[in-house]
């Protein structure tokens, strides 16, 4: 066999997770099993008139900040998507069993790929202050590395000694499940041992307002927060604003085996792909031929049939495109009825995390097959009637399930007709 | 016996007030702490103390919010060191 053509298998090593129903792995597990809501009202989203008033934010205190970033990284920060980037990453590195040494040897074979859409928005309204002030200088050295995109990647290059590919991708919502792929892909090719890869968003008002103008989030639950995100229900009103980060360590299996890592589950493929804005997919919404295309060169690449899909993590917003997104999946797998699989969306909980969602989401899924359950659908007693036309309806768990899962789909899609799928397996030898 | 000018007594004084305040304002920046543990007049920020080149621009604005002063950018090429950061201070105090 030619040695270029061997291809590493990529399993996932090492999880983090900083989300608005659980800070760390322990809480976030703890809350996605019981159902937990994040969602709060927010009284400053109220007072600068925004119609939805209710967000997903995580809750960290300063004494936590502290643990994951120096008092001189802290000086002059204001960047919500670095913190909680920094704090989910960190925390996978370390979960896959490594330490973290400001003195540690430089590592070629380790990588990471930390996507988000807009990063350190907060910042840089302090900067555009500060210059239309005419006070340019004052801005000092923290401006640049807390507003670049990259911020994120930098950050976090640093704080674990990174000599393989460090950098940001941005692709709306499917940014986290893309850097997965990304990852995966530099893997699979012998390109790095290790990528760490996730996503985040900050909690600003200033990120959530443009969706609030577009009248695609929810004005309907200011009174009820917890009930307000309501993927697949006959009364999601539009989705929620959320925030946080994910982070989730993939390796080759080799490199896994021989530090005898724990192994969370197996990458089996996946597929990114753009409905290019064609065919009734416009910037804001999907093409459905190429969202069907995705999944089944997702289904292609990772070499399985549809029939071995147990469970559907899906993307699913709470707006009127969650039956579609449905449609898209009956399609593509050719599944409906009581054949469909299992299907939840992580969002009735933490909310939409934009930027993050994907990477929250995909740990989400990765927890679901270690330790064999089915998160609930909060919120969506009532299944909408279209999505009952196409598949039976307990196919929306509202309950936590125990549940053998040997594969699990987790699909996001994104402003700008972009498109993300990708197929994890229980890991066996 | 020798003779000190009123003048010159003020100006020390200042000096060790400033070099006080001066070591305050560094301290968060600082990668060596042996350094920062002998840190005298002739301690130089970037050999000795180890301090990041981008965090200069930060001393150099908290120095002016300390001292209620405005450092042009001519002085702030110069301000590597403590000794050079303290005359560029009392200059633009006595200014």
């Amino acid at each position: 066999m030619n040695l270029s053509e061997v291809k590493n298998r990529v399993v996932i090593t090492g999880l983090g997770v900083v989300a608005p129903n659980g800070v760390g792995l322990p809480a976030f597990t703890n809350a996605i099993k019981t159902g937990t809501s994040g969602i709060t009202y927010h009284q400053h989203l109220k007072e600068k008139g925004f119609s939805c008033c209710i967000g997903g934010i995580p809750i960290i205190s300063e004494e936590k900040k502290l643990a994951y970033l120096s008092p001189l990284q802290m000086r002059g920060f204001n960047s919500t998507s670095i913190l909680y980037g920094c704090m989910a990453g960190i925390d996978a590195w370390k979960d896959a069993g490594f330490s973290i040494d400001e003195n540690s040897e430089l590592d070629y074979d380790s990588g990471l790929i930390f996507g988000t859409g807009t990063s350190g928005i907060e910042k840089l309204r302090e900067a555009i202050y500060k210059i239309d002030d005419q006070n340019v200088r004052r801005l000092g050295s923290t401006s640049v590395v807390q507003t670049m995109a990259s911020g994120i990647s930098a950050y976090l290059g640093g704080i674990l000694g990174f000599g393989n590919q460090v950098t940001t991708n941005s692709s709306a919502c499917t940014t986290g499940t893309e850097a997965l792929l990304l990852g995966f892909e530099r893997i699979k090719n012998g390109k790095a041992k290790r990528m760490l890869v996730g996503s985040s968003s900050d909690s600003s008002l200033y990120t959530w307002g443009g969706f609030d103008a577009m009248r695609v989030m929810s004005y309907k639950h200011n009174e009820t927060p917890e009930k307000g995100s309501r993927p697949m229900s006959a009364t999601a009103a539009g989705f929620v604003p959320g925030s946080g980060a994910g982070a989730l360590v993939l390796e080759s299996l080799e490199s896994a085996l021989e530090r005898k890592a724990t192994i969370y589950a197996e990458v089996l493929g996946g597929n990114i792909n753009s409905g290019g804005q064609r065919n009734g997919g416009t910037l804001t919404a999907p093409n459905s031929e190429a969202v069907q295309k995705c999944i089944t060169d997702a289904l292609l690449d990772a070499g399985i049939k549809a029939s071995e899909i147990a469970v559907i993590n899906g993307h699913l917003t709470a707006t009127s495109k969650d039956s579609l997104e449905i449609e898209n999946w009956t399609k593509a797998l050719q599944r409906k009825g009581s054949d469909f699989p299992y299907i939840n969306s992580l969002k009735s909980m933490v909310g939409h995390c934009l930027a993050a969602s994907g990477a929250i989401e995909c740990v989400a899924a990765v927890l679901q097959i270690k330790e064999q359950f089915v998160f609930p659908n909060i919120n969506c007693e009532d299944v909408h009637p279209e999505i009952t036309a196409l598949i039976a309806k307990d196919k929306v768990p509202i309950k936590m399930m125990e549940k053998n899962i040997p594969i699990l789909a987790k699909a996001s899609f994104g402003f700008g007709d972009v498109n993300a799928c990708v197929l994890f397996k229980k890991y066996s030898k | 016996m020798p003779v000190f000018s009123l003048k010159n007594i003020q100006n020390k004084m200042k000096k060790e007030e400033i070099i006080l305040k001066l070591t305050t304002i560094v301290k968060p920046y600082v990668q060596n702490e042996e350094g920062f543990k002998n840190l005298n007049e002739d301690t130089d920020f970037i050999n000795d103390l180890e301090i990041n080149s981008a965090n200069l621009v930060d001393i150099i604005l908290d120095v002016e919010d300390e001292f209620k002063i405005e450092i042009d950018n001519d002085s702030m090429e110069k301000m590597l060191s403590v000794k050079a950061t303290v005359e560029i201070i009392q200059t633009k105090i006595n200014a």
